[in-house]
């Protein structure tokens, strides 16, 4: 996992609520049996007509050069549905890094801290804010203070994280590293439970 | 002090909790299937492990697998790669693997409770979000991504902040044609599709005592679509008795001691929720979803909500769009609406009983000619039984097509789709754009409701069906 402290870029809003994780990759995309390459068919149905690269639909917003970064903001309940990590392998092969929302769905939230792609959560007023930001608008996310910063108003929200957590994205470690090292507390507690 | 039912099991699995952070928590049983598990034992081979506890870990292919001729080799490369890749992957890590043409192969959450795996006062996670279904035994069961599939893999253990605690007491009895699974659309429209987030839901009250252990797994296995990190149902006589003699089942002589663990699972007189609400199951009608998530839903002879009277924006811009997509009106009825496609099967709705109840409207009638009716069970020990109980003739005779176990339609991920811009009654899960097929427009609903359109071509009151 790389190591992510602070994100400063422009965002790319989604503003729908109850985003689910079959819209993120829908699951004809999950027969993969690697992490890698997810990116392309992120949003798949609402990027292409009739599943057909060659036809992007205009509107939608990842089909609008005028907006892109390592931001993506979005409605609440993002992420509800499926427990499929696909959905965060294809954020992040996307290119994106942080996942604004005001509200996450909690597998997907798990998920995400565990591939180093932050979910921000900010209060509705803040996220209405952000939204209506212009395309050239930045957004810095600073993990170490666990602030998010619209730029160009300096207006400024504090977002929570558990403190294991935020250690392992500011030095890339997951929790199999953790994990392996409490194999004597683990064999100590398979042993007492017999 | 007094404890829930949630905390009498969290506890007992807790090898250490961090300062501010998450606790470990012991995993007892890790089910695993084709599509979520082949990144997380290709990490732990990079890292030069081999599975900690694979006596613990239960293999089966259900995602992706073929309805039809399971006999044969899978005609869908990637697919056939994927399940290959399983078989290989859990004859290295020595993991039990009930594969094709096993005569306990199905899907995951049919299988467990089914096969005696699933038993109270257990922890169990699986890489699919509806392992919530395992909670009806009193257990908690929660989906997992693939990392966390790869940490099970690694340490038998989980990092796990403890959820608050809901608990929803359904109180009452049901009326005529009204089945758990509409008690759960009708909680979730209530509460919405993120109203659970972040809470482990206990399921209690007369009515929920009063279903059988497959009704009360329609309502844990739906709690993930209200967002919950798991359901959960204190066990009770019925619990035990439908685990007694199982294949996986304590045997005779642990029997008695296992038992006297069970009866302590349920929730003290005093415990505390931090959010409890009832409902009244009398108010309970048949529901049917009209929109794309599990919340937007009605009883089947009401009215979809009319959008401009909806005060919240955002709520109404996502009426509006669901409405867009399913080609419905906002106010109207859906009584009589034509459907193409009725799907009967995936883990939330594909057991014995729910077959039944099926057959118990349809029995000796023939479906309308407008509609493709699909029966997919849930394991091939439901489809067996089927057989056994002439269940099989009576679904032929009506002029349904039954399939061989998987999860087939309920996600879109195999042959088995619902084509772009027709609609599907479904008794599954989730009716997300897409979700059976791009474009397919899905009506979440009861087995009973799903029969009665069958045998109608559009949608239906089943009451008017049962006597």
């Amino acid at each position: 996992m790389q190591p992510i402290d602070i994100i400063k870029s422009t965002f790319v809003p989604l503003p729908m609520e109850n985003i689910d994780t079959d819209q993120i990759i829908p699951a004809r995309f999950l027969k993969a049996t690697t992490r890698e390459g997810f990116g392309k068919n992120l949003f798949r149905d609402w990027r292409y007509e009739n599943d057909d690269e060659s036809t992007p639909r205009p509107h939608f917003i990842l089909n609008n050069p005028a907006y892109e970064g390592q931001i993506l903001v979005a409605g609440k309940n993002f992420g509800c549905g499926s427990s499929r990590e696909h959905a965060a392998w294809s954020i992040l092969d996307y290119g994106f890094r942080v996942v604004v929302s005001s509200f996450f769905a909690d597998i997907f939230k798990n998920n995400a801290l565990n591939n180093g792609v932050i979910p921000v959560t900010v209060s509705e007023s803040f996220l209405h804010i952000i939204l209506e930001q212009p395309e050239t608008a930045t957004l810095t996310i600073n993990l170490g203070e666990q602030s998010i910063t619209i730029d160009n108003t300096t207006q400024k929200e504090n977002f929570e994280i558990s403190s294991y957590k935020k250690t392992c994205l500011l030095n890339g470690y997951d929790d199999i590293d953790y994990l392996l090292s409490l194999k004597k507390e683990i064999l100590e507690f398979e042993e007492a439970r017999l | 002090m007094p404890k829930t039912l949630f905390e009498k099991i969290w506890d007992k699995h807790v090898v250490k909790t961090m300062e501010d952070g998450p606790s470990v928590l012991y995993i007892d049983k890790h089910l695993i299937h084709e599509v979520t598990s082949p990144q997380a034992f290709k990490g732990i081979e990079n890292r030069g492990l081999k599975v900690f506890r694979p006596q613990q870990v239960v293999a089966t292919a259900d995602h992706n697998v073929p309805t039809l001729n399971q006999h044969l080799p899978i005609k869908d490369e990637l697919s056939r790669l994927q399940v290959q890749q399983l078989t290989e992957n859990c004859k290295k890590h020595d993991i039990v693997l009930y594969g094709l043409g096993h005569p306990f192969q199905g899907i995951v959450h049919v299988i467990g409770p089914e096969l005696g795996i699933t038993q109270p006062g257990m922890t169990i996670v699986c890489g699919d979000s509806h392992t919530s279904t395992h909670g009806a035994f009193g257990s908690i069961a929660f989906g997992i991504g693939t990392s966390e599939v790869e940490m099970v893999f690694a340490s038998q253990c989980l990092l796990q902040s403890k959820p608050k605690l809901m608990r929803i007491n359904i109180e009452g009895t049901l009326d005529k044609g009204i089945v758990s699974k509409d008690i759960i659309l009708y909680i979730i429209a209530q509460i919405t599709t993120g109203g659970a987030t972040g809470y482990a839901v206990e399921f209690a009250g007369s009515a929920i005592r009063d279903l059988s252990m497959e009704a009360r797994m329609t309502i844990c296995n739906m709690s993930i679509e209200m967002g919950a990190r798991c359901g959960l149902i204190a066990p009770d006589e019925k619990t035990f008795e439908y685990i007694k003699g199982r294949q996986f089942a304590p045997s005779l002589q642990q029997w008695d001691k296992k038992l006297g663990e069970w009866k302590e699972l349920y929730s003290d007189e005093s415990a505390a929720f931090d959010k409890e609400l009832t409902i009244l199951a009398g108010a309970i009608e048949p529901m049917i979803t009209y929109g794309t998530n599990p919340g937007l839903g009605i009883s089947v002879n009401g009215h979809i909500p009319v959008t401009d009277t909806i005060m919240d924006e955002g709520e109404r811009r996502n009426i509006v769009k669901a409405l867009e997509y399913m080609g419905l009106k906002s106010g109207n009825s859906l009584l009589g609406m034509p459907v193409q496609h009725v799907f009967i099967g995936s883990c939330t709705n594909s057991r014995i009983e729910d077959l039944r109840l099926v057959a118990s409207v349809v029995k000796g009638k023939r479906k309308s000619d407008h509609v493709e009716v699909m029966i997919v069970p849930g394991s091939q020990q439901v489809a067996a039984q089927v057989k056994a109980e002439g269940l099989d003739r009576i679904f032929e005779a009506a002029g349904f097509t039954i399939r061989q176990a998987g999860c087939s339609a309920c996600l879109g991920m195999n042959e088995d789709k619902i084509p772009a811009g027709e609609y599907c009654i479904s008794t599954s899960n989730r009716n997300f754009e897409g979700r059976q097929g791009a474009g397919a427009r899905t009506l979440l609903a009861s087995p009973l409701t799903a029969a009665a359109a069958a045998l109608t071509g559009v949608v239906s009151d089943v009451r008017e069906f049962i006597q």
